[in-house]
């Protein structure tokens, strides 16, 4: 762009430490597209930047409708930020229903830039306005700025050789460039990946030239020669990559399974918004990787306890709907005491509920969704980034303590991104197994002898000479592992393998405690909520103040210092994106009157929303929920 | 196979106490599949027998190898874990009516039409036994039993037109009472390369005595027997004086003086298409009447494991073992000095 840019007399781009960007259109129109791209672009920029991409479950809804709006919200920053930011600082609208669907968020003041082209009467009847919002003056309130994206990306196109309806497909190339142009992001990363992804086509002449021309439309157009820049932030020295947490679970599953020294087995159904764990490992054959996509939930997690019997990592991943039809062969992997790790990816619920959206409403499942008195470990990941570190921790505990572990993440870390500094390979723990090689009483071998210390049972595969032994659901003699109906055995294997779980507590980091340490107040999370409340932690100290932040990784067992903690704290505040579940289990484990802030709208929460119920308890004028 | 058996089939006993009910069809086939394994020469170690719930899935605990007894139905997804993970094993699928066809049977069709090398064992009793007396999948209509007092108005699946539509490679079928003809069988499904698929009519003699005595009688047996042999007419009765043709209207039963034994079907087990098996197949319901026994279907096609395993194969050759480093860097990074 140099030719244009030597001639310029606009204004110097205006320094801004953050924006909150969000990109919204129809599901087809290629939205979760351009707001990827701009995100890559700023990532190799060195901004920090976390991502919340937000689609309804309809793969394609009716064009032009509140149903079918698709939208991506990227944050970026020249500081170290912790959520995609509670409410857009600019919206780019590709039609009327984008609008309509996503207006209430943008701050007042903020930036409303919008496809022009596609507010014709019908799409507007379509999104449900009765006057045109460009026209009636609805938008006084936000710094409106339209372009006919259409009929440029039109123009743009001419000559590369697409036709027909192909052409619009451009235009979310033309809204890219545009905001490229807008926020000062170079143009180049962009077009490097579309020639890696469309080779030397018409497509990919066609959206390079749309993106080309939205650029230069902002550059040409004396509305939009007001520009801004954020500067990259003063991250950390060291490499970075952007990563979506579904990508990052299943690098950690990989990496386990080399620190283990055991092939990886992933047996799958696919269901939303766990199926690109799957994609992710199919691709990884090179990796000794085994993918097995299953008939169906049940034979995901079947296969995978057959792994597990044979010797490798064992993982399955699923939702909520798919960990209720796991259940009776969890229960089968937790009394065989084998090691496995299922991944369950939380969405809206109950029943098929909210697919696409995000909710912690598994967590009392994966406590309690056993039949008979069947505890696991449960951990969550915090982040995109902490689910490969989770991952890992999973396979520590699952291989360590020969058990089923559940980990939970959810629809948020799955698809949303952030930097990841990519963590020394070297110091990822060792997790070498000895599997049983030989008689372990006399000349005998007994498959539940068990580690003193550990309680874990050997490991003994197929294919070992002298070791054969029989594993199965009916309950166990202590030792032989034989079939036993012997009350007084049962209750003893009972509290044996609750046993085995609570001595997990001694081998896992106790919680450390952010923030004001002599605070009254504090507010105790898990999983996904992570960046929302650290947010409002930190907002709230700036205002006024004393608070303090716990962040639990693991469920069960709770870390040995947690009630120690907890009892230091006057009042204890617990956000979760469900009913209350954590804080049922605090109180039922602690009796600590934990107070629960809840939200169930399948959206992760604002920081703001925390920093709000920090402040009222502060303020004494809490009215419990 | 050695000329000095390495086993005996003591050492595939467990010191377990067999709880059958005395004189149950599964005691036959335990001390069939007991010495078939010790006339192999196949190290003990490497077979494992993954069975689901019902009376026939209590076997693993008899069997002095590896063996898992899980979850109703579920076997055959397990035992394709174990395949799947570990192809130089031998696993057996241990199943009945109820655990492989009805609450099961998802993952049964699936195993089969995957050609995961495992050898499914279907004991087909026609009862559930272990809950004591219910109707089952493979109960014929009519059938009066605690759950069905006026007769079962379920139409039952014939196990044998089940598997050859789920393009099973291997389907065969035999009797628990005849120990000379379930060893060739259980030779011939250990050989194939994939799924291996065997029912074994078997008598319950609390719940649902005598469901093939018209198989088993005395009186009856030979004139019922059709015993399938590839390459062979299929002609069966004492004297070989009866026959099977099939036509356009499926398989039928015919004198073979009548016909002729040139028109008489030529047994073809490794015929691609499985359309002649699946007329075999129907030729008797309930059984009643004369009955196909022996492989139905044998034919080649690459296992899942095989393949799998290829596909490892070849992703290391094209890219190399995979490399941690590398993989956390391939969707591009950036550096902060």
């Amino acid at each position: 762009m140099s030719e244009e840019t030597t001639a310029d007399t606009r204004p110097e781009p205006e320094p801004i430490d953050d924006v909150v960007i969000r990109f919204a259109g129809d599901s087809g129109d290629g939205m979760q597209l351009a707001g990827t791209r701009f995100t890559a672009s700023s990532a190799l920029f060195g901004n920090d930047l976390a991502t919340f991409p937000n689609f309804p479950a309809e793969i394609r809804a009716p064009a032009g409708t509140l149903a079918g709006v698709s939208a991506f919200q990227v944050h970026i920053a020249d500081w170290d930020i912790l959520t995609p930011g509670d409410s857009p600082d600019c919206l780019v609208a590709m039609n009327p229903a984008a609008l309509k669907a996503n207006i209430g968020d943008v701050v007042k003041g903020g930036l409303v830039i919008v496809n022009s082209d596609a507010f014709d009467e019908r799409n507007l009847h379509k999104a449900g306005y009765e006057t045109n919002p460009l026209e009636d003056g609805s938008l006084e309130s936000y710094h409106l700025l339209t372009a006919p994206m259409e009929q440029l990306t039109k123009e743009a196109v001419q000559g590369t050789g697409v036709k027909g309806r192909e052409v619009l497909r451009s235009k979310n190339f033309f809204a890219l460039g545009l905001m490229s142009w807008m926020y000062q992001r170079p143009l180049d990363p962009v077009i490097d990946w579309i020639e890696s992804k469309f080779g030397d086509s018409p497509v990919a002449a066609a959206n390079t030239a749309a993106l080309k021309a939205g650029y230069n439309y902002g550059l040409t157009t004396e509305a939009f020669h007001h520009t801004y820049s954020v500067a990259p932030a003063t991250l950390p020295a060291g490499e970075y990559t952007n990563i979506t947490g579904n990508q990052s679970l299943a690098w950690g599953l990989v990496a386990a399974s080399q620190a283990a020294g055991l092939p990886l087995f992933y047996g799958s159904y696919p269901i939303t918004p766990a199926s690109s764990i799957l994609e992710a490992l199919a691709r990884l054959r090179n990796f000794g990787v085994r993918t097995f996509q299953a008939e169906d939930e049940i034979a995901g997690i079947g296969t995978s306890v057959g792994a597990a019997f044979a010797g490798h990592l064992a993982a399955t991943g699923t939702s909520g709907p798919g960990l209720a039809l796991k259940s009776e062969a969890l229960s089968l992997a937790l009394m065989a005491e084998l090691p496995l790790i299922v991944v369950d990816v939380q969405r809206g619920g109950p029943s098929t509920g909210l697919p696409t959206k995000v909710e912690q409403s598994d967590l009392l499942f994966a406590m309690y969704g056993r039949h008979g008195e069947a505890p696991l470990p449960v951990i969550a990941a915090a982040t995109p980034s902490d689910a490969f570190e989770v991952a890992i921790e999973a396979a520590r505990i699952a291989l360590k303590y020969m058990t089923p572990v559940i980990l939970l993440s959810d629809g948020y870390i799955a698809n949303s991104s952030e930097p990841w500094r990519l963590p020394d390979l070297t110091r990822i723990p060792d997790l070498t197994v000895d599997y049983a090689s030989g008689p372990n009483q006399g000349d005998s071998f007994l498959p539940y002898l068990r580690d003193p210390e550990t309680l874990a049972r050997p490991w003994a595969v197929p294919g070992t000479p002298g070791l054969e032994h029989r594993l199965g659901g009916l309950e166990k003699q202590d030792g032989t592992g034989n079939v036993s109906y012997d009350p007084m055995n049962h209750e003893h294997m009972t509290i044996l393998r609750e046993e085995k779980i609570a001595r997990i507590a001694n081998d896992i980091s106790p919680v450390e405690v952010f923030g004001d340490q002599d605070a009254d107040l504090l507010v105790l999370g898990w999983g996904s909520t992570f960046g929302a409340i650290r947010a409002g932690v930190n907002r709230a100290r700036k205002r006024e103040g004393k608070v303090a932040h716990v962040h639990l990784r693991h469920i069960n067992p709770f870390p040995a210092n947690l009630g120690d903690v907890l009892a230091r704290f006057e009042t204890v505040l617990v956000p979760e994106l469900n009913r209350g579940q954590l804080s049922r289990l605090i109180r039922a484990r602690y009796l600590v009157d934990a107070i629960s802030q809840s939200k169930v709208q399948g959206q992760p929460f604002k920081a703001t929303e925390i920093a709000m119920r920090i402040m009222q308890l502060l303020d004494g004028k809490d009215e419990r929920s | 196979m050695t000329d000095t058996a390495r086993y005996t089939r003591a050492d595939f006993q467990t010191d377990q106490e067999v709880r059958w009910c005395p004189g149950c069809g599964d005691y036959t086939i335990l001390a069939s599949v007991q010495n078939f394994l010790a006339e192999l020469d196949v190290p003990r170690e490497n077979h494992v027998f993954i069975s689901g719930i019902g009376c026939s899935s209590r076997f693993p605990y008899y069997m002095n190898t590896y063996g898992m007894h899980s979850i109703h139905g579920r076997a055959p997804a397990i035992a394709s874990g174990v395949a799947a993970a570990n192809p130089d094993l031998h696993v057996w699928v241990i199943t009945g009516d109820g655990d492989a066809l009805s609450i099961g049977g998802n993952h049964l069709i699936h195993a089969l039409r995957r050609n995961i090398n495992i050898t499914i064992l279907l004991f087909n009793n026609q009862i559930y036994g272990l809950t004591k007396g219910q109707y089952s999948p493979t109960s014929e209509v009519g059938k009066r039993t605690k759950t069905s007092p006026m007769g079962s108005i379920d139409w039952p699946f014939n196990p044998v037109s089940l598997a050859l539509g789920a393009e099973a490679t291997f389907v065969a079928r035999t009797i628990d009472m005849d120990r000379a003809h379930t060893a060739e069988i259980l030779t011939a499904a250990y050989e194939h390369e994939g799924a291996a698929f065997i029912e074994i009519y078997q008598n319950c003699n609390v719940f649902n005595d005598k469901a093939f005595i018209e198989l088993t009688g005395r009186e009856t047996r030979d004139a019922n027997r059709i015993y399938l042999e590839h390459g062979k007419p299929i002609v069966f009765g004492k004297e070989d004086d009866k026959g099977v043709i099939v036509g356009p209207d499926g398989a039928q039963v015919v004198d073979v003086a009548d016909v002729g034994i040139d028109r008489i079907q030529v047994h073809d087990a490794k015929a691609p298409e499985p359309g002649v098996a699946f007329a075999l197949s129907r030729l008797s319901v309930g059984p009643h009447g004369p009955t196909p026994l022996g492989i139905f279907r044998d034919v080649s096609r690459p296992t899942y494991e095989r393949q799998l395993t290829d596909q490892i194969a070849q992703a290391q050759d094209r890219q190399g073992p995979g490399d941690l480093d590398e993989l956390v860097r391939s969707l591009g990074t950036w550096t902060v000095e």
